[in-house]
């Protein structure tokens, strides 16, 4: 194993793994506004909004993310739509972990006891009352771990961007394997640095479930 | 004993789940101030009724009146939730499962309506919460979490947080139901401490012996009717009906 190449091409790796870090934080951002719109969605009264909800989940989860990206990027030009890789990358990957994240934020929130809405109901609170002072406080802090979950893949997932040629750390470690043919050390470099994304990732998520939990 | 004989009203009231009727033409006036008891065998729909004059679960057919004003009127659906969250301030209700909020202490329990829907400032609701906790015997515990406390603290917490919104009539659905058989002594005597200050109430109950003792009448249902209804010492002692008979037989010691 060609270590001294590694230490020589690693500060390379650093920026890139900072545009993983950039892509992700985006996509989660997006993924949560997504979520949030489609567990809303999905819950509504109407029926419509229902099938849309319930749409968007299976579309999205039921196609290879990559397809998705695929037919952002490659397809989009053709029905007007343009978008440099970056800004494909988070929207493509923003929108279909969101459907990830929609089932993830509508499971916690259907899984407070309906007493507790009956009870807030009761007091005279409205629908809307009941939901953000009852039911969310209390779905909030269910959905930590699983959104953690969610989050885990997208991180993964930002890997997939590298098809469409963003610079991120997969695209970065394939680069320097075309100049260096050591693919083994390169592919290497780039995990021990996803490694230590979501190990952090990970540890946040886990305080932050520590901290919300009621005592 | 009472300036409003008709305080709640209860007219033709029917409900069906498809094609199950559990409440058949039932029609009930409670006076400002009386306490009534429903007793029955599950199933009968006793809870039913209860539920239904908060509109919790609401009536097929009939109609609900508080204090002049009918709860589960007919309006379009932006207005109703307005009447109907306006109606439910003044009816107090007590769950079976307590129904605390987990995230919130005893005192943030008691307090959030008030605050939200009375605008109280934060002093006026402490001291609400303060008054309403020492009122049930849990002002020593009124910043810990419902996971901090036993049933019966639970419920009596339950109980305060109803009575911070000063209801006009409390309702109780079974409410010592759920809980361990030395527990229920101190929810009853909160419930006995409301009864002697004359807050109108309905009970939901398999406790006879607090049926007896506590309410001005009582009222045995079975299959969607009211089979009997009268004062506790007529119910208890002397029913006219053999369903009430039977029904007693199996819940009271020495049952007629």
């Amino acid at each position: 194993m060609d270590t001294d190449l590694m230490l020589r091409v690693y500060p390379f790796f650093l920026e890139a793994a900072l545009v993983t870090i950039q892509l992700s934080v985006l996509t989660a951002l997006l993924g949560l506004t997504m979520g949030a719109l489609g567990a809303a969605a999905r819950l509504s009264r109407f029926g419509v909004l229902r099938f849309i909800g319930a749409a968007y989940v299976s579309v999205f989860r039921g196609t290879p993310a990559l397809i998705q990206l695929f037919i952002l990027y490659f397809g989009g030009p053709q029905v007007g739509i343009q978008l440099e890789a970056f800004e494909a990358g988070v929207i493509g990957l923003g929108v279909n972990v969101g459907a990830y994240m929609t089932e993830t934020i509508r499971g916690a929130i259907i899984s407070i006891d309906k007493g507790q809405r009956e009870a807030a109901r009761t007091l005279g609170l409205s629908q809307f009352q009941g939901f953000y002072k009852v039911t969310l406080p209390q779905a909030a802090r269910l959905m930590v771990r699983p959104l953690g979950v969610n989050l885990n893949m997208l991180i993964k997932s930002t890997a997939l961007v590298a098809a469409i040629s963003v610079v991120e750390l997969t695209y970065t470690a394939q680069r320097y394997i075309g100049s260096t043919y050591k693919p083994f050390e390169m592919f290497l470099l780039a995990g021990i640095l996803y490694i230590i994304i979501i190990y952090t990732t990970g540890r946040a998520v886990a305080w932050l479930d520590r901290r919300v939990q009621i005592t | 004993m009472s300036d409003n004989p008709e305080f709640v009203q209860i007219r033709h009231a029917q409900k069906s789940f498809g094609k199950l009727e559990v409440l058949k033409d039932i029609s009930l006036n409670v006076a400002r101030g009386q306490i009534v008891a429903i007793i029955g065998p599950s199933g009968s729909g006793k809870s039913t009724l209860l539920r239904a004059i908060n509109d919790l679960d609401p009536l097929t057919g009939g109609e609900v009146w508080l204090d002049g004003t009918q709860v589960n009127k007919s309006l379009p659906h932006r207005q109703y939730e307005k009447h109907i969250n306006a109606m439910r301030q003044d009816i107090g209700m007590v769950f079976q499962h307590f129904n605390l909020f987990p995230h919130l202490t005893a005192r943030e329990n008691v307090t959030m309506a008030p605050k939200l829907l009375k605008g109280l400032s934060d002093r006026e609701a402490d001291a609400l919460a303060e008054e309403q906790l020492d009122k049930v015997g849990m002002l020593e515990r009124i910043d810990y979490y419902p996971s901090q406390l036993s049933g019966g603290q639970k419920q009596r917490v339950a109980i305060a947080r109803a009575l911070a919104m000063k209801p006009k009539l409390m309702l109780f659905d079974e409410a010592t139901s759920a809980l361990d058989p030395e527990l229920v002594d101190e929810v009853n005597q909160v419930m006995k401490k409301l009864a002697e200050e004359h807050i109108t109430m309905i009970i939901v109950t398999h406790e006879m012996d607090f049926a007896a003792a506590v309410c001005d009448r009582v009222l045995f249902m079975d299959q969607g009717v009211v089979v009997e209804e009268g004062p506790p010492w007529v119910i208890f002692r002397n029913p006219k009906k053999e369903r009430t008979r039977a029904f007693l037989r199996k819940h009271l010691e020495n049952a007629p």
